[in-house]
């Protein structure tokens, strides 16, 4: 019994990292309706970001996010504003492939300065620090540390979404952008703020993957796959929805690996399947008008 | 002139929609673009607003060429429009909706207190989302939105699309207080006989061209019947 408890506890703790992921690529389509395929690379290079400033300033990983995010965000408005605006329109297919090849940019990039090796983040003692529930069942103080940190990023955006003039322009330029601008709303300005602030929380999401487990340049695809599976989970356009999602998906591959390690991925991935077929609008859709 | 507009021509792709059509507002003044669907009206507004690009100096505001410059630009430097079929933000509250109207800081007299003094509908129901209002509350919000920006201009399009007649009076009722705080305003109606009363000036438009232009009061109803339908 102390078994399963411990695997759905350490199931709903990654899941909170998988909605942190989710929760950038959710922030882009909602705004702009852009899928962005290079979002688990990116979550890559700011573990790789982090990496370098880590070993250069001789700090830890929380520390170093410090500066990893605010330059993620600045790569973000770069980003936007330079490159895929041009792409927006119409027609969705011109920002995925868009995406798709800077997914493959950043991939091989990657490969080419850091080599295919394994790295990992070293975050000193908090790493093996554990708070004991109970005979047989404690909990790793940096799941812990990651899964608040989720919940905390995203109540941040629920609060910036719904309570700041800021998201309030996020929102009527995702109602309407032609009519935002007659407000007085560039529209290239706010898009690019929006892939700002989704690549600071990438920037999160990087620094708590890597000081969790390795990584390597190769690894992005599989992070962008369960950041949408966790939002589509979730339920489109509902941040919080977005968290439920994560943890499913966390808790579902937590169970599959227990069973047998080799169903980790595959239990995460029938769960998202089991709630297409059953709820294809997601958990916590929310309602439009 | 706060607003000249001189020979603009625009175009959807290869489809010509304005032909040459010039026209002036004076400051204070309130002036209507009548005509029959598909002659040019709401292309005509947009192009002012900035949705679509024209020559520079085809549309000059207060002396300056703004005929390529973006929606946002040109909102910056006081025209707003109320579109038609009013597009609110379907996600944001009446308040919200109010408040992105405003949110270019533009000083002037109105206010979200003026706002819900004009249209006191609105105050109850500041919280609820836009898209739960009555057609008459929602085309009070559209007018409210643009008014928050204090516009020195403020561009009209079909007010009275999709709603009662008894609505329809109930809003043109206030535009004389919009004008009294020294908004000018550019009303296209289909509505001619209200067109009439609200304007001054009357511009009518006939398949991108101006057909017919002159004061309010001068203009007789047979002269605007053959502008109109082209006989």
């Amino acid at each position: 019994m102390t078994i399963w408890i411990n695997v759905i506890v350490q199931g709903v703790l990654v899941g909170g990292l998988y909605a942190m992921f989710a929760a950038g690529l959710s922030l882009i389509f909602g705004i702009m309706r852009l899928v962005n395929i290079a979002h688990g690379d990116l979550i890559v290079l700011a573990a790789y970001l982090a990496l370098v400033t880590a070993e250069t300033l001789g700090i830890g990983p929380l520390p170093a996010l410090l500066i990893v995010a605010p330059l993620m965000a600045l790569v973000g408005y770069a980003l936007q504003r330079l490159l895929l605006n041009r792409t927006l329109g119409h027609d969705l297919l011109p920002p995925l492939l868009v995406t798709f090849g800077l997914s493959v940019i950043i991939q091989n990039g990657l490969l080419e300065l850091f080599s295919a090796d394994s790295r990992r983040l070293q975050a000193g003692a908090i790493e093996v620090a554990t708070f004991p529930l109970s005979e047989g069942l404690s909990i790793g103080a940096l799941p812990l540390l990651s899964f608040v940190v989720a919940v905390a990023v995203i109540g941040a955006l629920q609060l910036v979404l719904y309570r700041t003039a800021l998201g309030r322009a996020f929102r009527a330029t995702a109602d309407d952008p032609d009519v935002a601008q007659l407000m007085g709303l560039d529209n290239q300005h706010i898009f690019a703020l929006a892939m700002a602030l989704s690549l600071a929380v990438v920037a999160v999401a990087g620094v708590f993957l890597a000081v969790r487990a390795n990584f390597d340049p190769a690894i992005g695809p599989a992070r962008l796959i369960f950041g949408f599976e966790a939002v589509i989970i979730g339920g489109l356009g509902s941040l919080w929805g977005t968290l439920a999602g994560g943890v499913l998906l966390g808790v579902a591959q937590a169970i599959g690996a227990q069973l047998d390690p080799g169903w980790q991925m595959l239990a995460g991935h029938l769960m998202f399947l089991l709630v297409l077929a059953v709820r294809p609008e997601g958990l916590f859709p929310r309602v439009r008008a | 002139m706060l607003l000249e507009v001189a020979a603009l021509d625009a175009f959807y792709g290869d489809f010509q929609a304005l032909f040459g059509v010039s026209l002036r507002v004076a400051a204070g003044e309130a002036v209507a673009i009548i005509g029959a669907n598909g002659a040019g009206k709401s292309t005509l507004l947009k192009s002012i607003a900035g949705l679509m690009r024209a020559r520079p100096d085809a549309i000059r505001f207060d002396g300056v060429p703004i005929g390529v410059m973006p929606a946002h630009a040109v909102a910056s430097r006081g025209i707003a429009l109320v579109p038609e079929g009013r597009r609110l933000f379907a996600s944001l509250t009446v308040e919200e909706n109010l408040l992105i109207g405003g949110q270019l800081g533009r000083p002037g007299r109105w206010t979200l207190q003026r706002v819900y003094a004009l249209f006191p509908a609105l105050a109850e129901r500041a919280r609820m989302p836009a898209p739960s209002l009555s057609g008459g509350q929602q085309q009070m919000v559209a007018l409210g939105r643009a008014l928050m920006s204090n516009p020195r201009l403020m561009l009209c399009d079909e007010l009275s699309l999709g709603l009662a007649p008894i609505v329809v009076r109930d809003i043109y009722a206030t535009l004389p207080a919009i004008l009294g705080q020294g908004t000018s305003l550019i009303i296209v109606e289909q509505d001619i006989a209200q067109a009439l009363k609200a304007a001054t000036q009357v511009y009518c438009l006939q398949e991108g061209r101006v057909a017919l232009a002159g004061a309010a009061r001068e203009l007789t109803r047979e002269a605007i019947a053959a502008a109109y339908f082209g006989v």
